[in-house]
């Protein structure tokens, strides 16, 4: 599904990931964790197709093509979707006008018809109650206004109207309570099928209690220092990243 | 030969010859008013850029040019002609003007309240003048400015709207100016009346529009008097062709609790001047100026705003949003003065442009004058592009850059039209303001 090959890419002429190697299958699940400023983020956006990085070398063949070369959103149109760390607000755009041309676009590009407007609305209130979203948010402008923890839910919420093949999760945990994390956590899994792949960034084992990842990786300096299961996750917990950084040092 | 005359030497020619023939020529106040107006220009002439109100909008190109007074007899255009300025599902009273004369075979103003009029000032000054002999010109622009005094000098029509106490007109009066000269270098000079007796309440639509895409002037004056508790809401939708000037000025007087609303938008004009004075000249009343102007290729529009607070307890809301393309220029101008002894003044402005092009250009000048206490007065003005990180947001959620452009530049501009109260205006702004800022693409496409 996601090969990523020795990708380097900075900003500014600033080094950002150095040398970064991932293989994402169809259907897994991978978590991401590691230190502030180690370029997580960075890596979601090159993939979503954000501008102004520059990639130095190496490469991302999502299903057999060059994602560096599609355009942002014919990524998004091909099933990749970022949930962002950071939601951007969109002053007079409503909710429900973003999730109507985003799901249009993407039938368009499959080749379906656009959904009807009645088809439309029962399919989004379907997956408002995936993430026990009300209603009015639908009619508000995206994002604005929105506590932290509705922004997360809301970024769910356009995936599960999305479908995607490749969700990408930026600490979408972060800032949510302890009642919505179990909500957004039940609205991933419910996406969670063999056709598709989840690369959740996070920080905190806790998520992956609820979403249990296929494996668990730990990006430092801008690479993916260590990869293990599930019990890497809980040994970070318990001893941090000190340890990682020492054990890559001796084997130095 | 012109070129033997002084610059605008030609005007006094034009006005000898056809004095005889303009509206109220009989009565002897009109005549005067007409000829002072006459002297005043001579003397002053058009204003310049060195005229601190006209700083960022230089007249020159309209000072240089000779403008000929539209032929009395215009064209009468096919019924077709006047369908793209017709706001549909608006049920109102129709007036029509042809360069700037009443047409009423085209016009249509149905029943009107008692002691309503609805119709042509050159019909009132003919008929029953000295019924406006007092009010005619008391808020009209400075005439040391040189396009007030022409305006008076060759005044020859326009609607005049009088409202006795307590009339309400149920349905909006839709006036459309349209200019329909082929050719470059005609001027015609509307005047509008309006006089909205105490708790009388009105709904004026004014459209200017051109038929054909020539350098035509279009010089306007608007009074709008309003009684004790009066209500005026005031549409103004400049549409005209692509090459034109359209000079405006537009005097309101607010007595206690009268309450005017204006909202200007402009999508057409080669250089175009809005200026707007209000005062709030008695206790309690209130004035919202909202505009919006889409502007591109080398438009020039200057909006140009003077409210004085004279009494206490007056509120005063502006809220003007361009947006700007090619080599396109907005000016903003809002003087907000609040006089001694306008205690409680609650003034509020913004002004907020988003700029599409690198050439595009936005002035904003704020001047706010305080010599009273208590007063609430503030104002925000930003000069802005699309957010670049809005625009990744909604790319990365699949939609094509020209739709995520045209999203945010309808979102923008949307927030103005949101504010015009009339359903049927905001549904016809949205077909035809949104057609030409996305440039055809339907905003229902996107939505
Ligand atoms: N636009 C930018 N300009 C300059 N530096 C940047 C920019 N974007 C990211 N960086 C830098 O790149 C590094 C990686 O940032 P990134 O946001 O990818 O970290 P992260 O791993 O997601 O951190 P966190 O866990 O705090 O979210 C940081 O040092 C950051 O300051
Ligand atoms: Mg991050």
């Amino acid at each position: 599904m996601l090969s990523i090959r020795n990708l380097e890419a900075g900003i500014d002429g600033k080094p950002i990931l150095r040398g970064l190697s991932l293989e994402i299958g169809k259907g897994e699940v991978h978590a991401i964790m590691g230190p502030n400023g180690s370029g997580k983020s960075t890596l979601a956006h090159i993939l979503a197709g954000r501008d102004g990085y520059e990639i130095t070398g190496g490469e991302v063949i999502y299903e057999g093509r060059n994602l560096l070369e599609m355009p942002t959103e014919e990524r998004a149109r091909e099933g990749v979707f970022l949930a962002f760390q950071y939601p951007v607000e969109i002053p007079g755009v409503s909710n429900i006008y973003l999730l109507k041309a985003a799901l249009n676009a993407v039938r368009k590009h499959r080749g379906e018809g656009e959904l009807d407007a009645m088809d439309f609305l029962k399919l989004v209130k379907d997956r408002m109650n995936l993430v026990e979203m009300d209603e009015q948010f639908l009619y508000r402008p995206v994002n604005e206004g929105f506590s932290g923890g509705e922004k997360k839910r809301n970024e769910i919420l356009q995936m599960a109207v999305l479908q995607p093949k490749l969700g990408i999760l930026d600490e979408t945990d972060s800032g949510l309570d302890i009642d919505a994390l179990r909500v957004v956590a039940n609205g991933v899994n419910a996406l969670r099928g063999p056709e598709r792949s989840l690369m959740l960034v996070t920080h905190y084992q806790r998520l992956l209690d609820y979403i249990v990842p296929d494996y668990v990786h730990v990006l430092a300096g801008g690479r993916i220092v260590k990869s293990g299961d599930r019990g890497l996750a809980l040994e970070l917990e318990s001893r941090g990243y000190g340890w990682i950084e020492e054990e890559l040092r001796e084997g130095a | 030969m012109s070129a033997v005359m002084e610059p605008g030497e030609h005007y006094r020619v034009d006005f000898e010859r056809l004095c005889g023939d303009l509206p109220g020529a009989r009565t002897p106040w009109v005549r005067r008013r007409r000829e002072a107006a006459l002297a005043r220009f001579a003397e002053r002439g058009f204003p310049t850029t060195r005229d601190e109100a006209w700083k960022y909008t230089d007249p020159g190109v309209i000072a240089r040019r000779a403008f000929a007074p539209a032929p009395a007899a215009a064209p009468v255009p096919a019924p077709e002609a006047l369908e793209p300025f017709r706001i549909k599902g608006l049920d109102c009273h129709r007036l029509v003007f042809l360069d700037g004369r009443l047409a009423p075979d085209l016009s249509d103003v149905g029943a009107l309240p008692p002691g309503v009029v609805a119709g042509g000032l050159a019909r009132t000054l003919e008929e029953a003048p000295d019924s406006v002999e007092d009010r005619l010109g008391r808020y009209a622009g400075d005439e040391d400015n040189g396009f007030a005094a022409l305006n008076t000098a060759f005044l020859t029509d326009g609607v005049h709207l009088h409202l006795p106490p307590g009339a309400v007109l149920d349905r909006p009066v839709h006036v459309l100016h349209l200019s329909t000269g082929a050719g470059d270098g005609t001027v015609v000079h509307p005047r509008n009346l309006v006089v909205a007796g105490a708790g009388s309440r009105a709904v004026l639509i004014e459209t200017y529009a051109g038929l054909h895409e020539a350098a035509c002037l279009t010089n306007v004056q608007t009074e709008v008097l309003l009684g004790e508790g009066a209500r005026v809401e005031h549409y103004k939708l400049q549409q005209e062709g692509d090459k034109a000037f359209h000079i405006a000025d537009t005097g309101v007087y607010l007595p206690a609790r009268a309450r005017y609303r204006s909202h200007v938008i402009d999508a057409g004009g080669r250089l175009v001047r809005n200026e707007i004075r209000v005062r709030l000249d008695g206790a309690g009343s209130e004035c919202v100026l909202n505009g919006l102007y889409l502007l591109g290729a080398r438009q020039h529009v200057d909006n140009h705003t003077v409210i004085d607070h004279l009494a206490p307890e007056g509120t005063s809301r502006e809220y003007y949003k361009g947006v700007l393309e090619g080599h396109s220029r907005s000016v903003f101008s809002g003087k907000v003065i609040v006089h001694p002894g306008a205690r409680y003044t609650d003034a509020l402005q913004a002004n907020h442009n988003l700029l599409l092009s690198e050439n595009a250009e936005a002035d904003i000048r704020p001047q706010l004058e305080i010599y009273a206490d208590d007063v609430k007065c503030a104002h925000g003005a930003t000069v802005g592009r699309l957010d670049p990180d809005a625009l990744y947001y909604l790319k990365s959620r699949a939609i094509d850059e020209d739709a995520a452009r045209s999203l945010l530049i309808y979102a923008f501009a949307n927030d103005v039209l949101d504010r015009l109260p009339l359903e049927p205006v905001r549904a016809y702004l949205e077909r035809t303001l949104t057609a030409r800022l996305l440039h055809g693409r339907k905003v229902e496409e996107l939505i």
